[in-house]
Parts: C-alpha cells; sequence; structure tokens
C-alpha cells in the first residue's frame, strides 16, 4: 500500500493512522474478537434450529444419531484439538522469531486440517451411499451388515439391549415376544406421517414383524437378525441438521486452511522475521473457535442419548 | 486572518480548496477512488450509492402510489405490482436505509470526531464497500432474473415455493449483511482504540454513542440475518426442509429468524438518526445538550431492548399469548428510552436561540414525525389494538413516520450539517428550505392518509381496494408526488453547490466537535495537529467571525493535543 506510509515504532512497522505499535495490535485483536461473535452468533441460528427441533422431536435425534459414526468423530475431534495445539505453537513460535518452528506448526496445522476434512468426506461418503442426506434427499437405503449395528434388532428386544434408546418402543420391550404386534400397529399408525412427501421408497427398510425369526425375505445371509423399522416421522429433519452444521463447519475449516496457506506463504517471504506476529495470532484465535463449534457439534449430533 | 483560522487551514497557505491538498483532490483517476482506504472518500463513494438505490427505491414507490391512484389496474398488473413493493422494501431496506446514515456520514465523520486520521481498519472498511457493491448488484440482478414477489420479509413457505429469484435477491441481502457487519466492527474497534487525549467515554459527541449502539446491533443480530437467509437459499436449492413444511420443517421458525435480525434492524436504521439529532438539535439552539448521559445510555439501552422484542412482529402467527403478553410489555419498554432522548433534545431547545437553518428545520420534522411514528407503535404493540390493525396501512403508515419521518428526515438534516464539511461548498439556503417545507407537507399527506385508511381496515399489500378508500389513496398518491418534487428540488440545489456553491469555512454553524476544527473540506490527513477532546457541547467556546463568515474558536490551543515525543 503506497498510500501508507510506515514508521518504524518498536522495530515494528505501524500503519499510518495508529500512534504505536500497541494501538495496532489492540484494534486487530479487538476486532477479531468481534468478529468471532458474529461467528458464533452465525452459527447460532443453526443452534437454536437445532435446539428447537430436538425439544419438540426428540425421538428423530435419536433416532437419527445412531447412523453417525462414533468412533470417527471422536477422531475428529482429536485430530482439531491436535491442530489447535499446532497453531497455538505457531503464535508462540512467531512471536519468538522462530521462523522454522512457525513453518513447521503452520505445515502441521494445515496437515491436520487435511486429516479432518478427509475423515468428514468418508463420513459424508457413507452418508450419501445410504441416501442418508438433508430432507429432499433423504432416501436410506441402509446395507443389512451396519443396519444390524444400527437399527434395533428382535434380539435387542428380547434381551432388552435397547432398554431406553427408543422412547416410543422402551415401554413395550418387556412384553416379549407380544410386542412384535404392538410395535407393528404403532409404525403404521405413524407411517404416514413418516413421509409427508409420500415419497414410496422413504425406506426400504423392511417392517418389523413380517414373519417369525429366520423367515424374513429380504436382506443377506446375514440377515437372521430381524430388523424392526422405527424409523419416526420427519427423520430427515436430523440429517438436514447434521449437513447444514457441519458443511458451514466444514466451510470454515476450509477458510482455516487458506488463512494458514496464507501465513505460511509470508513466513516463505520472511514477513515474520520483522517480529509482527499479530496474523498468526488472528487466524489461530479463529481457528480456535472453528475447533470450538466442532466440539459442541460432535456432543450435539454424536454423543445424545 | 487569525490565528484560529491559520490552525484551521493550516501551514499558512491560502485557504481556497482549489490549491489546497484536501482528501478530495489527493490523488486523481477512478482507481484513485475506488481502491482507496481513506475513509473519507469510501463514505463519499458510499453516498453516491447509497443516495443511487435511494432513488431507485423512490421509483419503485411512485410506481406503487400510482397504480394506487385507482381501484383496479391503473398501470401495471397484479404481479407487476407485488414485484414493486418488494422490489421497493428490499432497495429501500437492505441497500439505502440500513448502511444509510453509519456507511456515509458515519465513515466521513466519526474518524474525524475523533481527531483520528482514519478508522482503525481501513483495508476492511473498503472491503466492507465493495462487498456493498457485489451484494447490491447481486441483488439488482435479481430484478433482471425474475423479480421477487414475495415482500421484502421474504416470509416461508411462499419464498421457498415462488418462481421468482428470492436466491438472488437474499444473496445479495446476505452479502449486503457481512458489509454492515464490517462497518459496524470497525466502528467499534474504532471508537474503543482511537480516542484522542481527553475524549473520555463520557466526553464523546453524542453523534458516537448512537453509531457505537448501531455498531453493536450490526455486529450482533446481523449474522443471525445471514444464517437465516442462508437457510433460505439452501431450502430452496437443496430442499433442507428447515422451513418447508413439506419437508417437516417450520415456516414460522423463518419468521423467528428473521425477525430476530430485523427487529433489531430498525434500530440500526433509527439510532443513527437518532444520533445526528443529538448534534443538530444542540448546535442550532445554541445550547450544551441537555442530559448528556441519559441520552448516551438511552442509546445503548434502546440496542440492548432491540434484541428482546423481534415477537411483536408475530402476534397473529399462532404465537401462545403468554408469549405475545411478554413480547408487548417488552415492547413498551423500548418507548422509555426512545422518549428520555425526545425530552432531552426539546429540553436542550427550551429557552435556546433557535436558528431555523435546513438542518435544524429537519430537525423539527423528526420530532415531529417521529413522536407519530413511535407512538402509533404502541398501538402496534398492544395486543388488542394489533390484532384490528396488523397488516393494514396502519403497520405501513406507522413503519414509514419512523423510517422515513425519522431516519430519512433526520440522514437529510445530517447531510444538510456536514454538506460544507463534505464538499466545502454551501447550498442555496433559500431552496433548502423551501424542499424542506415541501417534504414535510408531501410526507404527511402521503401518510397520515394511511393511518386513516388502516384504521378504517385496508389491508397493506393490496392491488384492489373498495371505493371507499379512493379518496385515501388519491390523497395519499398526490402526497408522494409533491415528496417527489422536494426531493428533486433538493438534488437541483445540492448538485449545483457543488459546482457553484460558496466555499465553506471550517465551521460554518459552530459546533464544538473534532470535526469543525479542520478545514472544509479536511485534508487527506484530516488535521494537522494531533488533536485532543474536550467538551463536545461546550458552545460558548466558539465567536462568529464575519470575516470567514464561520465560527472560530476563541482559544484554539484548547483542542490541540500537546507535542508528543513519540511522533
Amino acid at each position: 500500500m503506497t498510500e501508507n506510509a510506515h514508521l518504524e515504532t518498536d522495530g515494528l512497522a505501524v500503519d499510518h493512522h495508529f500512534e504505536n505499535a500497541d494501538q495496532q495490535y489492540q484494534s486487530a485483536k479487538l476486532g477479531m474478537w468481534v468478529f468471532l461473535a458474529t461467528e458464533i452468533l452465525f452459527f447460532g441460528g443453526l443452534f437454536v434450529a437445532y435446539s428447537v427441533y430436538r425439544l419438540n422431536h426428540p425421538e428423530v435425534f435419536i433416532f437419527g444419531h445412531h447412523f453417525l459414526d462414533k468412533s470417527l468423530g471422536a477422531l475428529n475431534t482429536v485430530i482439531l484439538i491436535c491442530s489447535s495445539l499446532t497453531a497455538a505453537w505457531a503464535v508462540r513460535a512467531a512471536q519468538l522469531k522462530q521462523i522454522r518452528m512457525l513453518k513447521g506448526m503452520l505445515l502441521l496445522t494445515m496437515l491436520f486440517a487435511f486429516g479432518f476434512l478427509g475423515v468428514k468426506a468418508v463420513e459424508y461418503n457413507s452418508k450419501w451411499k445410504h441416501g442418508l442426506l438433508w430432507a429432499r434427499e433423504y432416501h436410506p437405503h441402509v446395507d443389512h451388515e451396519e443396519a444390524s449395528e444400527i437399527l434395533i434388532t428382535k434380539e435387542d428386544f428380547e434381551t432388552g439391549a435397547v432398554e431406553g434408546v427408543v422412547e416410543d418402543v422402551t415401554a413395550l420391550q418387556k412384553v416379549g415376544d407380544g410386542v412384535l404386534a404392538e410395535t407393528e400397529t404403532v409404525l403404521i399408525e405413524e407411517a404416514p406421517a413418516a413421509a409427508p412427501a409420500a415419497e414410496a421408497n422413504r425406506s426400504t427398510i423392511a417392517p418389523a414383524a413380517e414373519g417369525p425369526p429366520g423367515l424374513a425375505t429380504q436382506g443377506t445371509e446375514e440377515s437372521s437378525e430381524k430388523v424392526i423399522e422405527v424409523e419416526p416421522a420427519n427423520a430427515q429433519t436430523f440429517f438436514s441438521i447434521y449437513f447444514l452444521m457441519t458443511g458451514l463447519h466444514g466451510i470454515h475449516v476450509l477458510g482455516g486452511i487458506g488463512a494458514f496457506m496464507w501465513l505460511y506463504l509470508s513466513a516463505r517471504r520472511g514477513y515474520f522475521s520483522t517480529g509482527h506476529f499479530t496474523r498468526v495470532d488472528m487466524v489461530a484465535l479463529y481457528w480456535h473457535v472453528v475447533d470450538l463449534i466442532w466440539i459442541y457439534l460432535f456432543l450435539l449430533l454424536y454423543l445424545i442419548e | 486572518m487569525t490565528d484560529a483560522t491559520t490552525v484551521l487551514t493550516g501551514d499558512g497557505q491560502p485557504a481556497g480548496p482549489g490549491q489546497r491538498d484536501s482528501y478530495l483532490n489527493h490523488g486523481k483517476g477512478v482507481l484513485s477512488w475506488l481502491f482507496t482506504l481513506d475513509h473519507k472518500r469510501i463514505g463519499i463513494m458510499y453516498l453516491a450509492v447509497i443516495l443511487a438505490s435511494f432513488f431507485l427505491g423512490g421509483v419503485f414507490a411512485m410506481f406503487i402510489r400510482t397504480e394506487l391512484l385507482t381501484p383496479g389496474q391503473t398501470i401495471m398488473t397484479a404481479d407487476t405490482y407485488n414485484k414493486m413493493f418488494t422490489l421497493h422494501g428490499a432497495v429501500m431496506i437492505f441497500l439505502f436505509i440500513i448502511p444509510g446514515i453509519p456507511a456515509t456520514l458515519g465513515n466521513f465523520v466519526l474518524p474525524l470526531m475523533l481527531g483520528a486520521k482514519d478508522v482503525a481498519l481501513p483495508r476492511l472498511n473498503l472491503a466492507s464497500f465493495w462487498l456493498w457493491l457485489i451484494g447490491a448488484s447481486v441483488a439488482v440482478a435479481s430484478i433482471i432474473i425474475g423479480a421477487v414477489d414475495t415482500g421484502w420479509t421474504f416470509y416461508t413457505p411462499y419464498s421457498t415455493t415462488t418462481g421468482t429469484a428470492v436466491v438472488a435477491m437474499t444473496l445479495g441481502a446476505f452479502i449486503l449483511g457481512f458489509s454492515s457487519i464490517f462497518t459496524g466492527l470497525n466502528f467499534i474497534v474504532t471508537i474503543h482504540k482511537m480516542r484522542p487525549e481527553g475524549m473520555t467515554w463520557f466526553r464523546m459527541p453524542l453523534f458516537l454513542w448512537g453509531i457505537y449502539s448501531t455498531a453493536i446491533i450490526q455486529v450482533l443480530a446481523t449474522p443471525v440475518l445471514g444464517i437465516t437467509l442462508l437457510l433460505l437459499i439452501a431450502e430452496r436449492t437443496l430442499g433442507v426442509g428447515i422451513f418447508d413444511p413439506a419437508l417437516g420443517g417450520d415456516p414460522v421458525l423463518y419468521q423467528h429468524f428473521f425477525w430476530f435480525y430485523s427487529h433489531p434492524a430498525v434500530y440500526i436504521m433509527i439510532l443513527p438518526a437518532m444520533a445526528i439529532m443529538s448534534e443538530v438539535i444542540s448546535v442550532f439552539s445554541g445550547k450544551h445538550i441537555f442530559g448528556y448521559r441519559f441520552i448516551a445510555w438511552s442509546s445503548i439501552a434502546i440496542a440492548l431492548l432491540s434484541f428482546l422484542v423481534w415477537g411483536h412482529h408475530m402476534f397473529t402467527s399462532g404465537q401462545s399469548s403468554l408469549t405475545n403478553m411478554i413480547f408487548s410489555a417488552l415492547t413498551f419498554s423500548v418507548a422509555i428510552p426512545s422518549a428520555v432522548k425526545v425530552f432531552n433534545w426539546l429540553a436542550t431547545m427550551y429557552k435556546g436561540s433557535i436558528r431555523l437553518a435546513a438542518p435544524m428545520l429537519y430537525a423539527l420534522s423528526f420530532l415531529f414525525l417521529f413522536a407519530i411514528g413511535g407512538l402509533t407503535g404502541l398501538f402496534l404493540g398492544s395486543l388488542s389494538t394489533d390484532i384490528h390493525l396488523h397488516d393494514t396501512y396502519f403497520v405501513v403508515a406507522h413503519f414509514h413516520y419512523v423510517m422515513f419521518g425519522g431516519t430519512v428526515i433526520a440522514f437529510l438534516a445530517g447531510i444538510h450539517y456536514w454538506w460544507p464539511k463534505i464538499f466545502g461548498r454551501m447550498y442555496s439556503e433559500r431552496w433548502a428550505q423551501v424542499s424542506a417545507l415541501l417534504i414535510f407537507v408531501g410526507f404527511n399527506l402521503t401518510f397520515f392518509t394511511q393511518f386513516v385508511m388502516g384504521s378504517h381496515g385496508m389491508p397493506r399489500r393490496y392491488y384492489n381496494y373498495l371505493e371507499r378508500f379512493t379518496a385515501y389513496h388519491q390523497a395519499s398518491t398526490v402526497g408522494s408526488f409533491i415528496l417527489m418534487i422536494g426531493f428533486l428540488i433538493m438534488a437541483g440545489y445540492l448538485l449545483h453547490s457543488l459546482v457553484r456553491g460558496e466555499r465553506a469555512p471550517a465551521n460554518p454553524w459552530g459546533g464544538a466537535t473534532l470535526e469543525w476544527e479542520t478545514a472544509s473540506p479536511p485534508p487527506y490527513f484530516n488535521f494537522e495537529h494531533e488533536m485532543q477532546a474536550g467538551d463536545p457541547y461546550d458552545l460558548d467556546a466558539l465567536s462568529w467571525d464575519p470575516s470567514i463568515k464561520g465560527y472560530v474558536r476563541r482559544d484554539p490551543s484548547s483542542v490541540l493535543a500537546a507535542p508528543r515525543g513519540a511522533d
């Protein structure tokens, strides 16, 4: 910027309209915090949507979260927490003018960020394969192999393993075999509401009690486990919210990668050798907020009961 | 030339702006404007594009009023009419009135009032302007793609099903929102970090308190609009089913989200107007502002209360009656800080030596119109009357009394007040008075009739109407033409002043805030000296100097900072 006469104050270049480097740094920092407040409020809208739908339809969330892979979610949480550490370390390195360390930490942070997106891509891919997408694209067709893990089987009912999982059904489970007939009735009542858009292919998972165990016609050889369809009405809402929240978060991760890349290139140009560290500090602050939001997403989407 | 004027013009250079370095001639060519980091030039560019938006929105308004001259079809079809009122609302709200005062006058005046060289984050300021341009272009492009007919509120489920270009318009508003956030963020940082020596929080000019409160709302409310519009776009393009009942969503949730932003947004519009009022009324009454702290705190109070009243837009949406009662009660509470301001302005005028110059004429119009606009807000905040008045012309009239009678009139007061500072030229006072009178008469004729027909049950946004409303509609349309003539006259004398206007002195009105301590127009770096602030309303510190037709400080050194070692 030719218009900015750079003055040397305490060894740092200061834009013409600031009195000293400290005022400039404090301004940048306050600006960043205010910006982060806007980010929180930006996500806040989605958190409110989440709360409204979860409070009104808890069964949708309890049903939906079984389809999320907790271990992949946990892995991503660890990855992001590590990246926060390296980002904070990068700030320290910039403050101490340790340029090699700074570059290393920036690269590591980017690596973690890409790792996070990689894991996320695996998760999205599996949702895509099974048609577990947002409302309009929600056409689930879950493999039996996986369904046996995430859906409630007859054995689960008989052994009581699903206690408390699906509130509507828990009251019935103790009745034993007789439960199936009742569950079926419940399902039939719910069926019209479950498919407001009247999509015939809303669920291809076989309905519950078509016959005694072992006589099921659908599924593979392993399907001796009978899958009971307990999909609540509007189950697609969970996946809409899941994709909106993680998608918006993913865009922020991409933005973070771009910012770290910018820092890395600045570091290579030698920008940070002069003792400037404000930029690293600001990007790291942003990155911590992105991490923080993910931790909430992990808790609210993956770890609910 | 006195010592004072030497200080004002600096370094013994001749006072003629033609020869003197000013921000207007510092750097030539279009690019030196488009990529400037100077807050003053950014303010001027904002002024140009925002006035262009006001013109565009005004043209839509004239089409609406002309169509309503007779029942049934007058000049356009019902579909075109739906598009016209949507575009009028969307352009006026998102392009003109929300950025209006902060981005133009705020940008120009705020750093000057602080005695600063620029806002804290000049690059962000330029980015904000460019975002405005991009957002406005996308929004205006929607008119060509398929003008939106949803009303400016984009209510679901109609907005998710209509075939018009809702995505383009809301994407434009989304981008404009970021422009607004960045402006607000910049002002918060600037006010926190760049106040000069001697300017404690309670020695800030009240304009800064108003802009600061506005900025808080811009920063805290606008992101919610951002996510709301993003969800609406996702609803239309992907079908995420958050708002669409066909996919299990809740359309009323959209209304909550929308008004969580858009109610505070009306305070984004009115608070800077009140900020201008506090300056103009004090200066043109020749008196120290009355009740400084009350006015300052009432700005903050309005900013905070603004977040708690959004539900009053939804009394008929099926909210529980308990919710309605709470929102109604909270809505009344906003009247308190608003009234605190009005009474303090009246007390400032009391026994003052009032000069009826153009800025003050607009300020008086504001007091009159805002009082009507504000008090009719209480009719709408009361549950029983609102059920009757909801979605009638009464709401339209109330909104225009506050937004037009309040914000736009105060904006005009501010334009006339700072015009000499911004461009270094005086305008024709006589024509300014003619136009102020026409605008006042035209405005009341246009909108007071709408109160009457609204209370008689004329619904808003209707293309057709019953025979018995014809007289009201015709009076309203005649009023709007008077209004238009008033604005055309204003455009005439303001443009004339740019070319032929008398050179403005540094301080034509006798204001004691720091922007009047520098030349008109200000030099590129704003001030020739480091400034320090005293009492911003100590008008007695100034005296009239007939030789320069302006005011000068009796003791110019009182606003000059002691030389600092560091610089």
